[in-house]
């Protein structure tokens, strides 16, 4: 199992019942391929950088999931076959987290071991100082 | 009395004494440059997310070019990472990946 993070537009012209009745068959569709949905969020709309089949506007919506590499090929076949999606974007995430969770922890053991010696820097740059004024 | 004759040297010294030791590496630059810290290093930040446009698109360019490390001080595994989060962004139409002036 991974997690993913899958972000997908829209098409802004449909009513806003047709909008949540197309997050509601992918999420559908996430679930029925054996995954398991953390988040929807729904961004609403905004402005595209640029035109995506005509459109400049798009309905923002991502998914944040659980599931394996099959549960993604089956959402995304079903992405591109729907009418209301105009474009999608699947991310791996799990991996980029653990670097970062490794990255912080990292962080704390060397803050905690550096902390006593931190006046150090300030007497550095002092005598600096007296030598300018000197020349 | 004792104040203006202190400004004197103290004048000098920043005029002629400095390139002479410190910045003589910087090639008599008179003016002051800041030093470039990578923003990222300096916020902690670990993940670059292709979703924070506000953050990312600070580095591109008026035309949507990602901007070199020189002009942004960038680290380079910072880059590295941002020039993903930029691509990703720009995929899902977040970014642009030209525009006209």
């Amino acid at each position: 199992m991974h997690r993913y993070e899958v972000l997908f537009i829209l098409r802004p012209d449909a009513p806003d019942d047709e909008i949540d009745k197309a997050i509601a068959q992918m999420e559908g569709y996430a679930t029925a391929a054996g995954g398991k949905l953390e988040k929807t969020e729904k961004w609403g709309r905004r402005k595209l950088a640029y035109r995506v089949r005509g459109q400049r506007e798009g309905f923002y919506v991502l998914f944040v999931l659980e599931g394996t590499p099959h549960t993604v090929s089956e959402l995304e076949r079903r992405m591109k076959v729907a009418d209301a999606i105009v474009k999608f974007l699947t991310i791996r995430i799990d991996e980029e987290q653990k670097r970062a969770a490794k990255m912080a922890e990292l962080r704390a053991k060397r803050l905690s071991r550096q902390k006593p010696k931190q006046p150090a820097p300030a007497h550095a740059s002092a005598p600096q100082a007296a030598e300018a004024g000197q020349v | 009395m004792n104040g203006k004759r202190n400004a004197k040297p103290e004048a000098r010294g920043a005029k002629s004494g400095a390139p002479a030791t410190a910045a003589a590496a910087a090639g008599r630059k008179q003016y002051f440059r800041r030093r470039k810290v990578c923003k990222f290093c300096d916020e902690k930040i670990d993940v670059i997310d292709y979703k924070e446009v506000k953050l990312i698109g600070q580095f591109v360019s008026e035309r949507g070019k990602i901007l070199p490390r020189r002009l942004t001080g960038t680290c380079s595994p910072h880059q590295r990472l941002l020039a993903v989060a930029i691509k990703r962004a720009r995929n899902i139409a977040l970014l642009p990946f030209a525009t006209e002036l």
